[in-house]
């Protein structure tokens, strides 16, 4: 018998885009909801944000199974965190506990693509975004999975100051410059124009890429607490 | 015909111990499993066949199996590996029942179960073969999800693997909705099936259709579809192919 099947491989990609981004009190984390490999759809109502800890929210696009098994990992950490120091771990200390989760795994990586969003312990919002291997960056706002290289550029041009050394393009408030020291980690939207720019990127980013689409999930941090919104993209 | 062959693997990063066996391909498999919700439980189809390669080897291997009293499994893939899983989770049923404390697994625990054991091999390189669906009712709760042989997993109302998902889910989309009666239920799944039939070289006439509820299981006894050959594409098909015989 002939060898029918093409090589083995313990990976695939299930596709999927993640979009997280920080406010001067609030954080917003999205992500579609479609699970596709190669070109059929799983299925169209697949979460892959998750809620780590109170102040702390992790979206994950990459290989479905590997995903699962990094959330799991967390989780169980943050039961015995939870155990040890009787608090809520915070969103930078997830931060890292991710980071070094995944470089643990550095010649056998899990293969996700994360950003973590949530309020660090002033109460601001805060984006860590990753690549596979656990380096990882503290950011204003970050976009990871397959529709990341449509809409980070769109983010950059609407949110990024042309230079640390300038001011910001955008500024709401001149209020937000005495405020915080470090621009950059945040951005100067208000909440509700935060949520409308994610959800313009990824109505944006379905109509071009395949992997993305059917549903987007928002998940909104803010010293109310944890709010989640849906909004339907295109199915096609 | 060499399972491994002795030259040396191509990454090493890939395959840490290159001299050990493993399911590299599949021998004997079974194809698409598919699976629904309906009103009252869980239905799920499978065909008997088992092919070795492009020959139709076996032709009546039960892929469709209780599990528990709350689920349901219908595997395509690796027979002997879907056999070897059966062995697992009779006896992770049998341990469970030996507590003799009034609890039994769910649907949900069981396809947990499998996600991980599927995962579990995949890390060493050492995968099973198939692709599973797991279907359920427990405490009113309906429940029908799959795994892959790299451990992905999902939930849907209709899932199916194989061919399945290229030629029976877009009929799902069209056609599923919550409150299929039994009879409808059974007709939709053999719709699917008579096109899987039709268009799967792998499949064979003769199927089981599993059903789930809150009242337990019902395997039904191995039938066949009716089929309709006689379109004139079909009596003939190379004429006007020229050079064909």
């Amino acid at each position: 018998m002939t060898k029918q099947q093409a090589n083995w491989s313990p990976y695939d990609n299930n596709g999927g885009t993640c979009v997280a981004v920080a406010g001067a009190d609030y954080c917003v984390i999205a992500a579609d909801t479609r699970m596709s490999t190669g070109y059929n759809i799983l299925t169209r109502d697949y979460s892959k944000i998750i809620k780590l800890a109170d102040k702390c929210v992790m979206a994950s696009s990459g290989f479905q199974a590997d995903v699962r098994a990094l959330q799991k990992v967390l989780a169980s950490r943050h039961l015995i965190y939870q155990h040890q120091h009787n608090k809520q771990m915070s969103c930078p200390a997830m931060g890292q506990l991710l980071s070094n989760t995944l470089y643990y795994k550095r010649f056998f990586p899990y293969y996700s693509f994360n950003v973590l969003g949530g309020l660090d312990n002033e109460g601001k919002g805060c984006v860590f975004t990753y690549d596979a291997v656990g380096s990882y960056e503290r950011v204003g706002y970050s976009s990871q999975g397959s529709g990341s290289t449509l809409i980070m550029p769109f983010l950059d041009n609407q949110l990024k100051s042309p230079s640390p050394l300038l001011l910001p393009a955008v500024v709401c408030s001149i209020y937000y410059l005495f405020k915080f020291s470090h621009m950059d980690a945040v951005t100067p939207l208000s909440e509700s124009e935060a949520i409308d720019l994610v959800k313009t990127c990824f109505a944006s980013a379905t109509e071009r890429d395949i992997y993305t689409g059917d549903k987007l999930e928002i998940v909104v941090l803010n010293a109310d607490g944890i709010r989640r919104e849906e909004m339907d993209l295109r199915k096609d | 015909m060499n399972v491994m062959d002795s030259a040396p693997a191509k990454s090493s990063l890939m395959s840490p111990e290159s001299d050990i066996q493993r399911t590299q391909f599949p021998y004997v498999t079974g194809t698409s499993v598919i699976g629904i919700k309906y009103k009252d439980g869980i239905l799920l189809a499978a065909d008997m066949g088992g092919s070795y390669g492009s020959t139709i080897r076996y032709k009546s291997v039960d892929r469709l199996k209780p599990v528990g009293k709350h689920s349901l499994l219908g595997a395509s893939g690796e027979i002997s590996d879907f056999q070897e899983i059966m062995k697992y989770l009779d006896e992770l049923i049998l341990y469970d029942n030996m507590w003799d404390d009034g609890n039994s697994l769910g649907p949900k625990e069981v396809h947990n179960y499998l996600t991980r054991v599927m995962y579990n091999r995949r890390n060493k390189f050492n995968p099973l073969w198939n692709s599973l669906v797991l279907g359920g009712v427990k405490n009113g709760q309906k429940y029908l999800g799959t795994v892959s042989m790299i451990g992905v997993h999902y939930e849907d109302n209709h899932v199916a693997t194989g061919f399945g998902n290229h030629l029976a889910r877009p009929i799902l989309r069209d056609e599923w909705h919550e409150n299929l009666s039994y009879e409808e239920g059974v007709k939709l799944l053999e719709k699917c099936m008579r096109v899987l039939l039709y268009r799967d070289r792998s499949a064979v006439n003769k199927l089981q259709i599993a059903k789930i509820t809150e009242e337990g299981v019902t395997i039904s006894q191995p039938y066949s579809l009716k089929t309709f050959w006689n379109f004139s594409a079909f009596q003939n098909p190379t004429v006007g192919a020229e050079g064909s015989w």
